[in-house]
């Protein structure tokens, strides 16, 4: 074990590993690269959408069904999926199938969780605010939208770790990303490139989750933190 | 051969399905022990896990942060973490299933037993209950229904996640869906893709509505007070 254990450690002081198109640096970069697209595209298809379909009331009952909907879907099958798919549609392997699937898989969570927040705001509080002659876009954007933003940041950092743990995915498919090392390594037997990866990825993904959490704890008022925690967050 | 022959076929073949359903049949049971085995240790350690952090406040903390650690971790990473300790095996499997389910599980017991009435438990008391007696016959069955909801949660996520464990030589219907990305060319790795992605999230909808219907076994006074 200890052995195994100076052999990754080893991986790690080898600079072939770090350097070039395979290094460690670029798979990196490739890994955050889609992480910030997929979750930026994501967060402007779904948040809009939920924020509106919330502040009117609408759509409950179909809420709920998308959330137990999207946690029954694998997360695997998805990436696997959107191969065939992608190649169908003409745009090939590596990359496209890899952030099809991520949206796919970011887009219903972010969506409820945005819907949740903003349906969940104490309607005495909106009531209060028309009693006090907001108008319905006051109402929505200087009561609803502020007390809703904690659910709505942490619906954004929920949905970049799914993000970060799906990409990881994307290596079987044909994409990069720091998955490519644990894929690799299991097809050639080799444990340490496989463990080193593995370090990896979960280092991003452990990373992505407190960098964004404290983001969060920057811009959310106090008084208003612990809304967040009934958020949902999807494994994959 | 035929493969290649096929390649330029349809997306789904019905004839492939109708041939294999001994092989899905199998998969579906293998599927279903993965997940049962990894949600009945998954509910024993979080019972216990559960148990100290409510006697011993300091260590919910604690207990939280660790297993939300753990759910953090992608799960491929979590998989290839393991298998140079414990190889391909299903022990490796299960030990990822496992790890998953604690946060939910935990949070869930932990609120649920938090939510009994405090006349409720004092009135126990006042009966003669014991600390032990409480928990068992008062509590734990009084905070069943939000106990369930945490492992209808966990029971649907591990269902999806064995399906990755085909990674590691496991997987259930995530069988199907590695030899069909190796054959994503052809109708027969499509349609194998298919099979195992659709009878996968059926499993999940079957296994959620079941524990629905255990809840509503399991907590009859909740049921008398909705007709009442």
């Amino acid at each position: 074990m200890i052995s195994f254990l100076g052999e990754v450690a080893a991986w790690f002081g080898d600079s072939a590993n770090w350097l070039g198109a395979s290094g460690i640096l670029n798979r990196l970069r490739e890994h955050i690269q889609i992480t910030v697209a997929a979750t930026a595209v994501s967060t402007v298809v779904a948040i809009p959408p939920a924020v509106w379909l919330a502040h009117r009331r609408i759509g409950g009952t179909f809420v709920v069904a998308v959330v137990n909907i999207a946690r029954a879907i694998p997360s695997f099958a998805i990436v696997v999926l959107f191969l065939p798919i992608s190649i169908r549609l003409g745009l090939g392997i590596g990359f496209w199938p890899t952030f099809l699937a991520l949206l796919f898989l970011a887009i219903p969570p972010m969506f409820t969780n945005a819907y949740t927040g903003v349906a969940g705001v104490d309607p005495d509080l909106v009531e209060a605010s028309r009693g006090m002659g907001m108008t319905d876009r006051e109402v929505l954007t200087k009561v609803e939208l502020p007390m809703a933003s904690p659910v709505i940041l942490a619906a954004v950092r929920v949905a970049a770790v799914q993000v970060v743990a799906t990409a990881t995915l994307g290596a079987l498919v044909g994409w990069g990303g720091l998955g490519r090392f644990i894929v690799d390594g299991f097809a050639v037997r080799d444990s340490v490139e496989v463990f080193a990866g593995a370090l990896l990825v979960a280092g991003l993904a452990i990373v992505t989750e407190l960098v964004l959490g404290t983001v969060e704890k920057h811009v959310v008022p106090a008084t208003l933190r612990t809304r967040a925690d009934g958020v949902e967050s999807v494994v994959a | 051969m035929i493969v290649f022959v096929q390649a330029t076929g349809g997306f789904f073949s019905w004839e492939w399905v109708v041939n294999h359903l001994d092989d899905i049949w199998d998969r579906t049971v293998q599927h279903l022990m993965l997940t049962a085995i990894a949600i009945a240790i998954g509910i024993v350690i979080s019972l216990a896990l559960s148990v100290v952090a409510l006697r011993f406040r300091w260590t919910y903390a604690p207990i939280t942060w660790f297993t939300g650690i753990l759910y953090t971790i992608p799960s491929l990473a979590l998989f290839a973490f393991l298998v140079p300790v414990t190889g391909l095996s299903v022990l490796t499997a299960e030990i990822g299933l496992v790890s998953y389910t604690l946060l939910i599980l935990i949070r869930n017991m932990v609120a649920g037993i938090d939510g009994v009435p405090p006349a409720t438990v004092e009135s126990a008391r006042g009966m003669g209950y014991t600390d032990r007696g409480l928990f068992f016959a008062v509590e734990l069955p009084l905070a069943l229904p939000v106990i369930i909801a945490g492992v209808r949660i966990a029971s649907v996520t591990t269902i999806g996640l064995v399906t990755i464990t085909a990674l590691i030589g496991q997987g259930g219907l995530g069988f199907f869906i590695l030899r069909g990305l190796n054959l994503f060319y052809s109708p027969v790795g499509t349609t194998q893709i298919v099979v195992g992605t659709v009878v996968s999230v059926a499993l999940a909808v079957a296994v959620d509505l079941s524990l629905v219907g255990v809840e509503r076994l399991a907590t009859p006074w909740s049921r008398r007070r909705a007709t009442a």
